[in-house]
């Protein structure tokens, strides 16, 4: 840092809580801060919906921008987000997985695109409003841990993330509770103090990601047949990614409890069983992106997250080959999912995550 | 923003000091209402006729046919609707002709016009600068031509229109011209009023005066139905009581801008010129818009290829320059600008579009460094 100049920092303004009191705090660290929304794509027809770009949420972040007195920018993602994230979501479900969007944005379009455009704008850090925390290790490297609101806790979607990602990341907000955030923004009565958190992929606007498909994409809903482990035909589908792994309700006529299994693509058949048929204690994840060092001590245990909200739950790691891993619980969970990001944990340490590849089925 | 460097003097401009000076009185101490008996009123109305009349001699035109109203809009609204009813009324007039680089103040009152009031809407051709042809004016007119209005100096290319020439075609088949002049007012002589225009409409805050008001000029005062209803303030024509400190303000500051006009052009033209020569030799895939020679002094604009003009600006923003675009948007959901499309430019193009306009206190060291941050701007947005 040259004398005298301060350290100049973009936050990523979304118009909520979160990112206005990340963007708060630097400034009363002494940061020089910008603050720059996204425009993403939203459905022709739903701007209005979308959770973040909203022109509401817009004047709220532009309204807490003018408070603190930054600069602030609305920068113009449509075209990449909807090549890069929504063709994406298409994808996966065509290729009959169940993609998470989310974690994709924050490597390819929030830590790709935008970290790019802070860096050419003269920022030495991109900043966010997560619920995760950042901490450098003896050796150096960048360690991600869980938000100190466990239940907030949001390093799950930053899993994807690389050292040099991270080491160009602030997370103001990461050891504080929701509720001490809210109340920082009330006391500075910051307008999106109590604005509700989002939910849910900021592209479907509030809809049901199944019509979403249906609109956007019918000819991936294909129906086809349902079928028990054996292969007998039981009944009808309506399109693949209508299902979720371990879903109950909804199959249709079948009358006794039946639970979806998997979804086997080159079939496109839905298969069936009973409660005990239900889940594996093993997937794969080709790709593992790691964020702690597994050069000197390979992690043999973990604890591990197969979605967003799921507990995370004790498992052995075993190394393949091409770096692919190996994940296996005392016990079988219902609904590991390929396409799902799979995170693992040390504790609060966040050790990496990848995209679950395969579920081993006996 | 204190150590940014301002190049948006089309935008806007700030209140120059002697303005301002001139103005303060009439807020408080000399406060009274025109309208009124007393003499309060009566002073008020002395400082405002003043002023009128000031005005009226800069354009050359009786000072009772001066309309102070609230800025370049209001005008602009004001002479389309009130010649186009008054003009339907009296005559059956029920055409207007506009070219396709005006304002929207023009624009889109002509097309709610035509949309909801049933008028028919004529476009004029424009050449590859966005300058109209008077000869195409004249294919134009018809017996039911209400009014005829294109614009004098153009805020976006900055293209200047050969308004007389315009004005004495509309002349000789007796119909009213209107041209909107917010930009070419602070830059070019205005005393053309009475011999070849019907309408002009001029705006204080883009010549140092402040925001919020301006006039329109008329060489006749008959055949202008009134928009805004009330009190007979402005010959009937525009009611409500008159904002006296700014429109102290704004005759102030026309004054001066039509003041020294051509010393001052030179200044500026030799900058721009400057600005644009650098410009299109230093960055690849620039482009001029609008034209050449004949374009305000003050004015540069530019397309570049491969470039999002939204993010540029925020690039130069970050490097402490303050540009504008014609495509600009806050809320990040550009659309290419009409202008540049009238031209024939491509719309994505269009997208990667930037406005530079100097003021009193630009100086040749802060265009050398524009075109710098510029230049580096662009490379790493191509990268
Ligand atoms: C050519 C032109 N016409 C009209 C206007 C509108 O003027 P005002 O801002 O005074 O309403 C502007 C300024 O934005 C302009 O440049």
């Amino acid at each position: 840092m040259k004398a005298g100049l301060k350290e100049k920092v973009v936050v990523g303004m979304s118009g909520g809580v979160d990112s206005s009191v990340a963007a708060l705090l630097l400034k009363q660290q002494g940061y020089d801060v910008t603050g720059i929304m996204l425009r993403l794509w939203t459905e022709p027809g739903k701007e209005c919906e979308n959770s973040c770009c909203t022109p509401e949420a817009m004047t709220a972040a532009r309204r807490v921008a003018s408070m603190l007195e930054i600069p602030f920018y609305v920068i113009d993602a449509r075209d990449l987000f909807r090549k890069e994230i929504v063709e994406f979501f298409f994808d996966g479900y065509r290729s009959g997985i169940t993609p998470n969007p989310c974690v994709r944005c924050n490597q390819v379009i929030r830590w790709g695109f935008f970290l790019q455009e802070t860096q050419n704008l003269g920022a030495s850090y991109l900043a966010t409003g997560h619920y995760a925390r950042l901490e450098q290790g003896r050796d150096g490297r960048i360690i991600l841990k869980k938000g100190l609101d466990e239940g907030k806790d949001q390093s799950y979607v930053l899993s994807g993330l690389t050292q040099e990602q991270l080491r160009a990341t602030i997370l103001p907000i990461g050891d504080l509770e929701k509720r001490v955030v809210r109340d920082i923004a009330r006391n500075f009565n910051l307008p999106t103090a109590e604005k509700k958190d989002s939910q849910d992929l900021c592209f479907l606007a509030g809809d049901d990601y199944r019509h979403f498909l249906r609109r956007m994409v019918p000819e991936i809903l294909e129906p086809g047949p349902i079928v028990d482990v054996n292969g007998k035909k039981l009944g009808e589908h309506t399109g693949l990614p209508e299902y979720t792994i371990g879903q109950r309700k909804g199959l249709g006529a079948i009358q006794e409890p039946y639970y979806v299994l998997r979804k086997e693509i080159e079939t496109n058949s839905l298969v069936i069983g009973k409660k005990e048929e239900l889940g594996s204690d093993t997937f794969f994840i080709e790709t593992m992106n790691w964020i702690s060092d597994i050069s000197t001590s390979f992690p043999e245990k973990a604890e591990v997250k197969i979605r967003y909200k799921a507990p995370a739950v004790p498992a052995s790691i075993s190394l393949r080959g091409n770096g692919a891993i190996c994940v296996k619980f005392d016990n079988k969970i219902r609904d590991i999912t390929p396409g799902q990001q799979a995170v693992l944990y040390d504790g609060d340490v966040c050790l990496g995550g990848g995209i679950i590849s395969q579920v081993a089925y006996k | 923003m204190t150590n940014s460097v301002y190049f948006d003097y089309a935008a806007t401009t700030p209140v120059s000091p002697d303005v301002l000076k001139v103005m303060i009185p009439y807020f408080s101490e000399i406060f009274g209402n025109p309208s009124s008996i007393h003499q309060w009123g009566q002073s008020a109305e002395a400082v405002l006729e003043k002023a009128r009349s000031r005005c009226g001699k800069v354009l050359n035109i009786p000072s009772e046919n001066v309309i102070f109203t609230s800025g370049g809009t209001e005008s602009d609204n004001f002479a389309m609707r009130g010649c186009a009813f008054s003009r339907r009324k009296l005559y059956g007039a029920d055409e207007i002709v506009i070219s396709p680089v005006e304002h929207d103040a023009v624009s889109k009152t002509a097309i709610q016009l035509r949309d909801e009031f049933g008028f028919v809407l004529k476009i004029l051709p424009v050449d590859q600068f966005g300058m109209v042809d008077p000869d195409t004016v004249r294919n134009l007119l018809t017996k039911k031509t209400a009014i005829v209005s294109v614009i004098y100096g153009n805020n976006e290319i900055g293209t200047i229109n050969p308004i007389a020439e315009i004005g004495r075609i509309c002349q000789e088949q007796n119909i009213p011209f209107h041209s909107d002049a917010v930009q070419a007012a602070a830059h070019l002589p205005m005393d053309m009023v009475r011999d070849h225009l019907n309408l002009i409409s001029i705006g204080a805050h883009k010549m140092y005066g402040p925001k919020g008001v301006g006039l329109l000029g008329l060489n006749s005062i008959s055949d202008l139905l009134p928009v805004q209803t009330g009190g007979g303030q402005e010959n009937h024509k525009r009611a409500g009581t008159q904002n006296i400190p700014l429109i102290i303000g704004l005759a102030e500051a026309f004054y001066l801008a039509q003041n020294n006009i051509e010393e001052r052009n030179a200044r500026f033209s030799y900058l721009r010129d400057r600005l644009i020569c650098k410009i299109l030799h230093e960055i690849s895939g620039s482009q001029l818009t609008g034209h050449p020679t004949r374009r305000l002094p003050n004015h540069a604009s530019f397309v570049f290829d491969g470039i999002d003009g939204n993010r540029l600006l925020m690039y130069l923003d970050a490097r402490g320059f303050a540009c504008s675009s014609g495509s600009a948007c806050k809320v990040g959901s550009p659309s290419p600008s009409g202008v540049l499309l009238a031209l024939g430019i491509q719309p994505e193009l269009a997208l990667g579009s930037l406005r530079i306009t100097l003021g009193d206190k630009s100086t040749e060291m802060q265009v050398d460094a524009l075109v710098q941050a510029l230049a580096e701007s662009i490379q790493r947005m191509r990268k």
